[in-house]
C-alpha cells in the first residue's frame, strides 16, 4: 500500500497531452488516472508499456514508470519485465493495429502464457497515427484511404481471438462510460494472470461515430448487453438466451425473463465467454460489455518461474 | 601378447558416417576421453542441416574431426591421419581430403552394390585399387557388432545402431584412451533402457577386443599429455563456455540473468545450457519469435536484470528494430550472434563471419552499438564477462559475435578461480529529487539505470527522440543533432584493451590481422611460416566497435597487412574506411574454417609479391 493516499493528480504527468480534440483516448486516460489511486499500489511499482499508435502515447501522461516501445511489441517487452519483476503492476496499452496486426503474435502468446499483464486494447477500428487506413477490426467493405472500393478483409473480433489464444480474462467496455470502464479495470487488476480489455474508442478524425450505436443515449440502452455477475445478460430491449449450440439475442417481449442467461463471470469453460463474444458482429447491433474471468486451473507465468527454480 | 606402442606427437582423426550413425556422439566421447588424458585438442563437427537426410547419400554425411597432441593445438587440423568411414557415402565425401599414407578404417558390410550405386561408385573402391597408398582396414563392422550382441534381446536394427560404439571401442584401444567415462556416460544415457545399454557396452567392448586380438592392427599409439599452464581443465565447446561466462558474469554483477531466446542453429545450445542453471538466478524465456526474445530481454533489463538474447544472423535481422529501441533507451543488453552461412537461411550448420556489417550497421538511423567477438571456444567465457562489463558500465547494447566453428568446436578450458573474476557490481539510481533520466555520467556518458520500484524515479521513455537530460519527447533540431552525436560518442568512448601484436623479432613486414574464429588457423599458419624462417606478425581483434585505440599505430607499422575472413572482406572494409590502410583481404566462404596450408600459401604470395 502507498503510505499516503494518492489522488488522480498524483498520477497525472507534466506532459502536454497531444491527442486530437474529442479523441476517445482522453476519457480513457482520465478514467485510468482516477482509478489508479484505488489500486493502492505505489506509483513507482506501476509500469505502463505501449507499442506505437495514437493510444500508445498513453504512458507519457501518467506519473508512473512508462515505456513507449516498438510497434506491436509491447506485450513482449512487458512479458520480460513481468517475469523478471513479479513485484510490479504492469499495463500494456495498445490499439487495434498495434495489437492485432503488426503485433498479433505477441498478443496471443502473452495470453496463452498467462503473464501477469493487463492489456488494454483501444479499438477505434482505424489507423489513426498513419492517417486513416483500414485496420484489422475495420468492418468489411470499409472505405478508407487504402481501400477506396472498400475493404475485403473479415475483421477480427478481439475477444474471440483472445479466447482462442487461451486468455484467462477478457472484457469489453466503452471509452466514454467512465463507471463501467472503472469496474472493468477493477476486475482486470484483481485477476491473477493476463487480462485483455477491449475498449471501444472513438476516433473523431478518421472514423468518427464508429461506435455511435453503443454511445448514443437514444440507442445505447438497446444495444449494450450488460454482463453483470449473477444478473441476466440483457439490454433495455433484448436478452441473451440459449439456442442449439450457443447463445442468441432476442427481444425481451419474445422471451421469458427466466430463460435469460444469468452471467457467471467465473464460468470455468471458455466456451461460455466465447459464445458471448460471438453475439457482437461488426454492425454493433448487440454488444456484450463486462468481463469474464475464467477460473482456469492455470498458474500465471511468473508464478511458475520460482517453482522451476527449485 | 601386447602389441608394440608407437609414440606420436599429434593425430587428426575424422569420424564420418550417415547422419543417423551417431558420429557426433562418437567424436564427442573420444574427445572427452582424450581431454581427460591431458592432451591439448581442437574439434570440428561438420553435419548437415537435415536431422536425418536420406540414408547413405552424400548430403547425409556427418563428420567429426578431432586434433589432439602432446603440444599446443590451434586448429582441428587440415587433413586427417585417420579416417573412419561408416559407409561408401562417408568415404566418397571425405577421401579427397585424406592424404596418401593415412589410415582408413571402413565398415566393409556397408559396401553393397546398392549403397555403392547410391553415391555413384561404379566399382567397389575397396577392390578396384583406387585406394592404393592408404593403410586400409576394411572391417565387417556391422556384422561383428550384431554378432557381439547375439545374447541381447533387441532388434537387428537396434543392434546395428550400436556399431558406432564398436568403432569407438576400436579407436579407444588403438590410442590408449581410458574407458571409464564413456561407460559412465552410456550408463547415464541408457540407464532406463537396460537392453540398449547392454548392447552399447558390449559393442564398445567388442571393438576394443577386436583391436587387441586380430592381426589387422600391428601397433597401438600413444600421445603424451601436452604441457599446459597449471590448473584444472575442462573440455568445453564455445556455446558452453559462453553460457558459463554469462552465468559467472551475472553472479559477479549481482544481477539476475534473463535470457530471451528463440531456437535457432547454431545458437540453441546456449539456451539449453542456461536453462539448466535456474539456481544461479538465471531465467530463460523461450519466446514466440526472435523479436519477442529480444523485446523480453530488453524489458527485463529495464526492470534491472541482465537482459541477453541469443541468435544467429537471420534472428539479428528480425531483432534490429528492437535493438534500435535499446540504443534509444540506453539500457544494457547483450545480443549474441552465433554466425552461420548466409544470406537468408543460407547454411544453417556451417560457419561464416558475414554478419559483421549487419551488426555494425543493420539498423535505421544513426544507431551505434558495441561489437565484440570471441576468437576460440575457450575464449567465449572471457568475452561473456567483457560483454557484461561493457553493457552494464555504459548502458548500451553489445553485439557479441561467435560462429558455428567456435560454437560447436571444443578445446580444453582452464577453469578460473572465482577470485580471479572481475568485479562487475552494478549500481542502480537511487531515490532523488528532480530526477533526470538522461543526465549522464561525465566519464562513461551512461545515463542512470533507474528501475521501476524506486520511489521518485517515475519517468517515461521510448523510441521517440528525447530531450537531453529530461528524456521528454523532443523534435527540436539541435537537440536531435546533439543526441545522435552523444550516442555515438558514448560507443566511441567505451574502454577496450589495446591490441596485442605477436611479433617475436619486432621487424616483420607482414602482419596477419584477423577477428573471430580465424584465430586458430592464422596462428597455426604463423607457426608454420616462422618455422620456415619467415618473419610474420600476428594480431587478433576482439573489439571491433570501438576498435582498440592503438589499432591505427599497429596498421601503420606494418607495410603489408593480410586479413583473412570467412566473408568477402567485411573487416577489411571497416579498416580501410577508418584508417585509409590498403588491407590485403583474403577470403573464402565455404562454410568451413580456413586450412593452415591455404593461409601459409596466401602469406607466401604476399611475402614474395
Ligand atoms: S487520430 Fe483519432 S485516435 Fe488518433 S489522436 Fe486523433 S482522434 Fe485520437
Amino acid at each position: 500500500m502507498a503510505d499516503i493516499a494518492l489522488t488522480k493528480k498524483d498520477f497525472t504527468s507534466d506532459q502536454e497531452v497531444r491527442w486530437c480534440p474529442g479523441c476517445g483516448d482522453y476519457s480513457i486516460l482520465s478514467t485510468m488516472q482516477s482509478f489508479l489511486p484505488e489500486m493502492g499500489v505505489p506509483r513507482e511499482n506501476i509500469v505502463f508499456i505501449s507499442g506505437i499508435g495514437c493510444s500508445s502515447r498513453f504512458p507519457y501522461y501518467l506519473e508512473t514508470f512508462g515505456v513507449h516501445s516498438v510497434h506491436g511489441r509491447a506485450p513482449a517487452v512487458a512479458s520480460g519485465l513481468a517475469i523478471a519483476r513479479p513485484d510490479l503492476s504492469i499495463f500494456v496499452i495498445t490499439g487495434d493495429g498495434d495489437a492485432l496486426s503488426i503485433g498479433g503474435n505477441h498478443l496471443i502468446h502473452a495470453m496463452r502464457r498467462n503473464v501477469e499483464l493487463k492489456i488494454l486494447l483501444f479499438n477505434n477500428r482505424i489507423y489513426g497515427l498513419t492517417k486513416g487506413q483500414y485496420s484489422p477490426t475495420s468492418e468489411k467493405g470499409k472505405i478508407t484511404k487504402s481501400t477506396p472500393i472498400g475493404s475485403l478483409d473479415t475483421p477480427f473480433n478481439p475477444i474471440s481471438l483472445a479466447l482462442g489464444a487461451e486468455a484467462s480474462f477478457v472484457a469489453r467496455s466503452v471509452d466514454s462510460d467512465r463507471k463501467h470502464l472503472t469496474e472493468v479495470l477493477r476486475a482486470a487488476t484483481a485477476h491473477k494472470g493476463s487480462a485483455l480489455v477491449e475498449i471501444y474508442q472513438n476516433c473523431p478524425i478518421f472514423n468518427d461515430g464508429a461506435f455511435d450505436s453503443v454511445k448514443d443515449p437514444s440507442t445505447k440502452e438497446g444495444s449494450l448487453l450488460q454482463m453483470v455477475h449473477g444478473q441476466p445478460i440483457k439490454s433495455a430491449k433484448y436478452g441473451v438466451v440459449k439456442n442449439d449450440l450457443h447463445f442468441e439475442v432476442k427481444p425481451l417481449d419474445q422471451i421469458n425473463e427466466v430463460d435469460i442467461i444469468i452471467h457467471d463471470a467465473h464460468h470455468p469453460d471458455p466456451s461460455y465467454a466465447y459464445a458471448l463474444s460471438r453475439l457482437s458482429g461488426s454492425e454493433l447491433e448487440h454488444v456484450p460489455v463486462g468481463y469474464s474471468a475464467m477460473l482456469l486451473d492455470r498458474v500465471t507465468h511468473h508464478w511458475s518461474t520460482p517453482n522451476l527454480m527449485k | 601378447m601386447t602389441k608394440p606402442v608407437v609414440a606420436l606427437k599429434s593425430v587428426v582423426i575424422r569420424f564420418a558416417g550417415d547422419s543417423g550413425d551417431g558420429m557426433q556422439l562418437t567424436g564427442d566421447r573420444f574427445t572427452m576421453d582424450t581431454a581427460s588424458l591431458g592432451n591439448d585438442l581442437s574439434t570440428l563437427p561438420n553435419f548437415p542441416a537435415e536431422i536425418r537426410a536420406p540414408q547413405g547419400t552424400l548430403p547425409g554425411v556427418s563428420s567429426f574431426q578431432l586434433h589432439f597432441a602432446d603440444h599446443h593445438v590451434l586448429t582441428a587440423g587440415d587433413a586427417p591421419d585417420v579416417l573412419v568411414a561408416m559407409n561408401p557415402a562417408a568415404l566418397k565425401a571425405n577421401i579427397k581430403e585424406l592424404p596418401k599414407g593415412a589410415m582408413l578404417i571402413v565398415d566393409k558390410d556397408e559396401f553393397t552394390t546398392r549403397n555403392l550405386q547410391k553415391v555413384g561408385y561404379e566399382t567397389n573402391p575397396l577392390e578396384d585399387g583406387s585406394l592404393d597408398g592408404y593403410s586400409i582396414h576394411a572391417i565387417p563392422l556391422t556384422s561383428l557388432t550384431v554378432g557381439a550382441l547375439a545374447e541381447v534381446e533387441i532388434s537387428k536394427k537396434d543392434a546395428e545402431r550400436s556399431k558406432n560404439m564398436f568403432a569407438l571401442g576400436l579407436l579407444t584401444w588403438m590410442y590408449h584412451r581410458p574407458t571409464e567415462s564413456t561407460i559412465k556416460f552410456l550408463e547415464a544415457k541408457f540407464g532406463k533402457k537396460p537392453d540398449i545399454l547392454k548392447a552399447n557396452l558390449l559393442a564398445y567392448n567388442a571393438g576394443w577386443n577386436y583391436g587387441e586380438t586380430t592381426e589387422d592392427f600391428a601397433n597401438t599409439y600413444e600421445i603424451a599429455p601436452a604441457k599446459m599452464p597449471a590448473g584444472k581443465y575442462k573440455n568445453i565447446s564455445g556455446n558452453q563456455a559462453l553460457a558459463h561466462g554469462l552465468i559467472a558474469g551475472a553472479q559477479q554483477s549481482g544481477l539476475q540473468l534473463f535470457l530471451g531466446s528463440y531456437p535457432i542453429t547454431p545458437a540453441s545450445d546456449i539456451l539449453h545450457e542456461l536453462s539448466k542453471h535456474k539456481k544461479f538466478n538465471v531465467i530463460t524465456f523461450q519466446a514466440e519469435d526472435e523479436i519477442a526474445a529480444v523485446g523480453a530481454a530488453l524489458g527485463a533489463s529495464y526492470g534491472g536484470a541482465l537482459g541477453v538474447t541469443t541468435t544467429s544472423g537471420p534472428g539479428i535481422a528480425l531483432k534490429s528494430e528492437m535493438i534500435g529501441l535499446a540504443v534509444m533507451l540506453e539500457l544494457p543488453l547483450i545480443i549474441i550472434d552465433v554466425q552461420r552461412g548466409g544470406p537468408s537461411t543460407g547454411l544453417p550448420t556451417k560457419t561464416e563471419q558475414a554478419d559483421l556489417l549487419q551488426v555494425m550497421f543493420g539498423r535505421n538511423g544513426e544507431c551505434p552499438a558495441v561489437v565484440i567477438a570471441a576468437s576460440q571456444p575457450s575464449d567465449c567465457f572471457a568475452m561473456s564477462l567483457e560483454a557484461i562489463r561493457i553493457a552494464t558500465t555504459y548502458r548500451v547494447p553489445v553485439f557479441y559475435l561467435s560462429d558455428g566453428y567456435i560454437a560447436n568446436g571444443s578445446e580444453p578450458w582452464k577453469i578460473p578461480n572465482v577470485s580471479e573474476l572481475p568485479d562487475l557490481k552494478v549500481e542502480f539510481a537511487r531515490t532523488q529529487e528532480n530526477f533526470l533520466p538522461y543526465d549522464r555520467d561525465p566519464k562513461t556518458l551512461a545515463r542512470p539505470w533507474a528501475i521501476p520500484g524506486t520511489k521518485g524515479l517515475e519517468h517515461r521513455i521510448g523510441g521517440i527522440e528525447k530531450a537531453d537530460k529530461t528524456g521528454a519527447i523532443s523534435y527540436e533540431p539541435k537537440n536531435h543533432d546533439f543526441m545522435v552525436r552523444t550516442r555515438q560518442a558514448k560507443i566511441d568512448n567505451v574502454e577496450v584493451p589495446d591490441l596485442h601484436v605477436d611479433d617475436p623479432t619486432g621487424d616483420a613486414n607482414v602482419l596477419f590481422l584477423g577477428w573471430g574464429s580465424t584465430f586458430g588457423p592464422i596462428a597455426s599458419a604463423v607457426e608454420v611460416l616462422r618455422s620456415n624462417g619467415e618473419k610474420v606478425a600476428q594480431a587478433h581483434l576482439k573489439y571491433i566497435n570501438p576498435f582498440p585505440k592503438n589499432l591505427g599505430d599497429v596498421l601503420n607499422k606494418y607495410p603489408k597487412v593480410i586479413t583473412p575472413e570467412m566473408n568477402l572482406g567485411q573487416l577489411a572494409l571497416l579498416l580501410r574506411a577508418k584508417y585509409l590502410k590498403d588491407i590485403i583481404s583474403y577470403n573464402q566462404v565455404r562454410g568451413l574454417p580456413f586450412s593452415t596450408a591455404e593461409l601459409v600459401e596466401a602469406a607466401m604470395g604476399v611475402i614474395n609479391g
